[in-house]
């Protein structure tokens, strides 16, 4: 990993030129860091040589909560993490209790979660779009994503009362009915959509500073990838056709048609042009579910005390920033033994100091926003 | 009486506009500036679907006021170990750098307030160059390694996109073969058509380049919020952050002065030569009528009454300048029917029409710059200062030779419009040149750039 | 009369900003007293009609070289560099200029006083709407008369700046090797 650096220093002034290395703080409070991370650059010159990153200021200590509340109590906690994509949490950990419980969510239930799920992933990617943009210094598809994004979020509120932190799903289905006119809200938004997609990418894909900024900038190729873990769109944009709603369905994604983005050079423009493509997809995704929507029941058979038998699962979702995977170990009692969860903004974010070295401290910025990491998942 | 109260009234007497139009700059340039803040906000608001300010004052009509009073009221921070005196300083160089250059500016035929300096561009030019000072003192002044680094960073922005924008005028004073700015105007007029029309690639490489002067996105590197090296103006704060500031957008207003000027023919309306256009020299009373029409109309359907009160006092106002500006032809109507025989035209004001113009030329040029920072992302240092050794500067000077060129065919005989496009097309096909050597160069840079080690396995 | 007050102004001012300039312990409040002695010059170029001089004083003199001196100042960090340096002579050189100069002002007003009409005080200044304007004249004989002046002094300048650039390059190679 990086090379252990010495503590954040005063520049070097004692030749009359100071042009010695230079470690430099971008510290937890920053516009640019999305969150509490604290980023400590090895400078030379200009040249970022290595870096360091210290987390934890986000961290709550979710994973030792978990071992002292009972399996639905439990899941309002998992919004909070990724709290940028609550829903895709929240179907993960489900389906893992689903899971060590053996017991499968009615076909309804299933579609709906598949139409809640790719709407947030859709919000999810709106955000980081936003944001991204932001940081290179294009001030308006912000607001335009945002626009986006309400749409998606009144859904939510419809369906739920939350609009972030929502706690859509329960043990076994839903707890909640499609709301009447569900389908028509989220048909009128994909519809639109494609139009407002094709406003970002009129905004940004050609122009030639926005490829000046992000082609061949933070390259990560496939099989550092590997090797580091990475998942999500940045394994997808270095050439690995890796989704897990293809490799491993699960809800109900096996119904439906859609592609996997996959890019060829793995630098930030790719992991751009992927992350756009994906929003596309997901929007196929919600217009081939509002089609039919089975009827029948929400809620699988599951008692109103869950004591999942003896053993242990482990349970991964492709959600919006990559592989998301919950391993939970019963020890046959209502409250968990053990919940641990692979978040993947912070495997991802191991990948920070490969991908910068070499780069300008301009870029630093960029890099940060592309692996699209939320703090409140590195951090737990 | 006295001699040297004579002296003095005498002086008074020669010198009085010049002195009333040097007071108004300095007094009423901020005020325009924190209005052009305004409509930036509520321009950039507009193109990001939303309203901006909307709360202090009718539509937020009263921000700049807001702000220029908290700015005021703020507590003057002066950073430990920071030279007092030259932080003191360099805020105010920057803004009398922008207000001084102001000074030269034509903005009507009878508008200016020194009359005719016959080196007028050049004096632009080199007065609102002394701004770079207040740049560069202010970053050292804050004593802190960043802003010493940005202020450094900026002020080599500025010098490099200086020389490209020196030579994108320089092809314009080939054409018009004086300096002075009424001269460059009057050249306008006699050759029928407008600069930009004559050398293009000038004015393009200008307003890239006066993009960069000021420091705007795409070229705001130096100064934006998301960046780690923060700039030259993180350690001020108060009124001396707000000189700075000011003094940015008085330099936007300088530099759109210089581009109308050269490129967009001064106060000349569209078309000045051709007769059958002269119903044109109507449109800033008729413009400015409409207006007054318009806020008539809306008047009416404003919800509280105090603020249909202030649509009625838009209108009335709307409707006064109108009247001023249509004063000379409705004199003209009057004595055609013989009423009026006493009222002369002395009292009417000249070239009125001409300043409309010149200001509307100078509004759309600013408009254009906002339109650029909201849509554009923004450029990495290095990618900038590429951009303009390497492409602007040599398209600059390219440009150069082939106005002179087109100018020496002219003069020997060949077809005005004939020679400009030849020569035109000499300076696209070197700007694709170098365009795509630019990106050539980008490319192999990159992909040298990339450290060898493998971390895989 | 205007005349003589905005040359009186102008001399102190550059009078007073040198002896600021010589006399100050901040090598930043030096170049900054510098740049206001060069305007000060500046203005008085603009009096005797000579308006070219003027903007060039300030472009040049002013806006490029005044700007290296201050990038130079912040870059090496002179302040530093100055307590370094230890010139003994510095009290004789100085008495021996001052001297001098003395000498040479004494000389100037006492033969203007002996010989009128070729020393200070000027009786009839022509105003300056009377002569050709600068910027024309200085053209015109730039390229006609001292072409080939001219054309020296550009490619010396090319050399200049390409030397520059050569000599920053090398260095820089030889650093990152």
């Amino acid at each position: 990993m990086g090379n252990t650096l010495q503590d954040d220093a005063l520049p070097n002034n004692n030749t009359l030129l100071g042009a010695d290395e230079l470690v430099l703080n971008m510290g937890p409070q920053h516009p640019s860091t999305h969150g509490v991370l604290r980023v400590k650059l090895k400078l030379d010159g200009e040249r970022v040589r290595g870096t360091e990153c210290v987390i934890g200021y986000l961290h709550r200590g979710v994973e030792k909560i978990a071992e002292n509340r009972t399996y639905q109590q439990f899941a309002p906690y998992v919004d909070r993490m990724d709290y940028v994509a609550a829903v895709s949490n929240g179907l993960g950990y489900c389906e893992a209790v689903e899971k060590l419980l053996n017991v499968e969510a009615p076909p309804r239930a299933r579609v709906i979660r598949t139409i809640l799920t790719e709407l947030q992933r859709i919000a999810s990617h709106l955000v980081w779009l936003g944001t991204h943009a932001l940081d290179i210094g294009a001030l308006t598809p912000l607001f335009y994503c945002m626009r986006e994004r309400e749409e998606i979020l009144k859904i939510f509120e419809k369906y739920c009362g939350a609009r972030l932190t929502t706690h859509a799903f329960r043990i076994g289905g839903l707890q909640y009915e499609a709301y009447d006119g569900f389908e028509k809200d989220v048909e009128r938004f994909c519809l639109d959509f494609e139009r407002r997609i094709q406003e970002y990418v009129d905004l940004l894909t050609g122009n030639s500073i926005w490829i000046g900024r992000t082609r061949n900038v933070g390259i990560l190729n496939a099989a550092d990838c590997i090797a580091l873990g990475a998942s999500g769109p940045i394994l997808r944009a270095a050439g690995v056709k890796w989704d897990l709603r293809k490799a491993q369905p699960y809800a109900a994604y096996d119904q439906y048609k859609f592609e996997i983005p996959v890019g060829t050079n793995g630098d930030t423009y790719d992991r751009y042009m992927v992350r756009i493509e994906e929003m596309r997809q997901s929007r196929l995704i919600c217009l081939q579910a509002i089609e039919k929507i089975p009827e029948g029941a929400i809620m699988g058979k599951v008692g109103k005390v869950i004591k999942p038998p003896a053993g242990e699962v482990y349970h991964s979702i492709e959600a919006p920033k990559g592989i998301l995977g919950y391993y939970i170990v019963s020890d046959g009692g209502t409250q968990p033994y053990r919940v641990r969860i692979r978040p993947p903004s912070f495997i991802n974010l191991q990948a920070l100091d490969k991908m910068v070295r070499g780069h300008l401290v301009a870029d630093v910025v960029a890099i940060i926003g592309t692996l699209d990491i939320v703090l409140g998942e590195v951090d737990r | 009486m006295n001699p040297t109260l004579h002296a003095i009234l005498v002086f008074l007497q020669t010198w009085w506009v010049e002195l009333t139009c040097g007071v108004v700059i300095v007094a009423v340039v901020p005020l325009v500036a924190g209005y052009v803040v305004l409509v930036e906000r509520k321009l950039m608001a507009d193109m990001q679907a939303r309203l901006g300010p909307m709360r202090v004052g009718p539509h937020g009509l009263l921000q700049p006021i807001a702000d220029a009073v908290k700015l005021l009221i703020k507590e003057d921070i002066i950073p430990d170990e920071a030279d007092k005196f030259i932080f003191w300083l360099a805020p105010v160089i920057s803004m009398v750098a922008a207000l001084t250059s102001m000074g030269a500016i034509a903005f009507g035929p009878s508008f200016q307030v020194a009359r005719d300096i016959n080196i007028g561009i050049l004096f632009v030019l080199g007065v609102s160059s002394l701004g770079f000072l207040g740049i560069i003192l202010g970053g050292w002044a804050s004593n802190s390694h960043y802003s010493i680094l940005g202020a450094l960073r900026s002020t080599a922005q500025l010098v490099s996109y200086e020389t490209a924008g020196g030579l994108a005028i320089i092809s314009g004073l080939l054409l018009s073969g004086t300096l002075s700015i009424s001269g460059i105007v009057a050249a306008q007029e006699k050759h029928h058509v407008w600069f930009i029309f004559l050398a293009p690639v000038a004015a393009f490489i200008y307003l890239a380049a006066s993009i960069a002067e000021t420091n705007r996105a795409p070229f705001d590197l130096p100064e934006a919020e998301s960046e780690l090296v923060a700039g030259y103006m993180t350690e001020y704060s108060g009124f001396r952050w707000a000189l700075y500031f000011l003094g940015e957008y008085a330099n936007m207003i300088v530099v759109g002065s210089v581009a109308t000027t050269l490129f967009l023919g001064g106060w000349l309306r569209p078309f000045p030569n051709v007769h059958w256009l002269n119903w044109l020299d109507f449109l800033p009373a008729l413009i400015i009528a409409l207006i007054g029409v318009y806020s008539i109309y809306r008047a009416g359907k404003q919800p509280v009454k105090i603020q249909t009160g202030f649509m009625w006092a838009v209108a009335l106002a709307c409707f006064a300048v109108a009247f001023v500006f249509a004063a000379p032809w409705l004199i003209q109507l009057l004595h055609k029917f013989g009423l009026a025989g006493s009222l002369s035209l002395d009292f009417v004001i000249p070239g009125l029409n001409g300043a409309f113009w010149f200001l509307l030329k100078v509004s759309a040029y600013i408009y254009v710059f906002m339109w650029l920072r909201f849509t554009l992302p923004r450029y990495r240092f290095d990618q900038l200062m590429h951009l303009g050794w390497y492409i602007l500067i040599p398209l600059a000077i390219v440009n150069v030779f082939a106005v002179g060129v087109a100018m020496l065919l002219e003069a020997n005989g060949l077809n005005r419009w004939l020679a400009m496009i030849l020569t035109l097309i000499v300076v696209l096909a070197s700007a694709i040149f170098l365009v795509r050597w630019h990106d050539r160069r980008t490319e192999s840079a990159s992909t040298a750039s990339l450290a060898p080690d493998s971390y895989a396995g | 009369m205007l005349d003589s007050i905005l040359f009186y102004f102008f001399g102190g001012i550059a009078v007073i900003g040198a002896a600021l300039m010589v006399t100050s312990r901040n090598a930043i409040h030096s170049a900054v007293f510098l740049i206001t002695t060069l305007l000060a010059t500046a203005g008085i170029f603009l009096q005797l009609g000579a308006e070219f001089l003027f903007i060039a004083q300030i472009i040049l003199y002013v806006g490029g070289i005044m700007v290296l001196f201050i990038f130079v100042i912040m870059l090496v960090r002179l302040d530093v560099a100055l307590h370094h340096i230890r010139f003994r002579m510095k009290n004789l050189v100085v008495t021996i200029v001052i001297a001098v100069l003395g000498a040479e002002a004494g000389a100037i007003i006492y033969y203007a006083r002996k010989l009128p009409g070729q020393g200070l005080f000027i009786q009839n200044v022509a105003p300056a709407s009377n002569l050709t304007p600068n910027s024309e004249k200085l053209a015109q004989s730039l390229f006609t008369n001292y072409l080939l002046p001219f054309e020296i002094a550009s490619v010396l300048l090319l050399v200049a700046m390409v030397g520059a650039v050569v000599m920053a390059k090398n260095k820089k190679r030889s650093e990152d090797s």
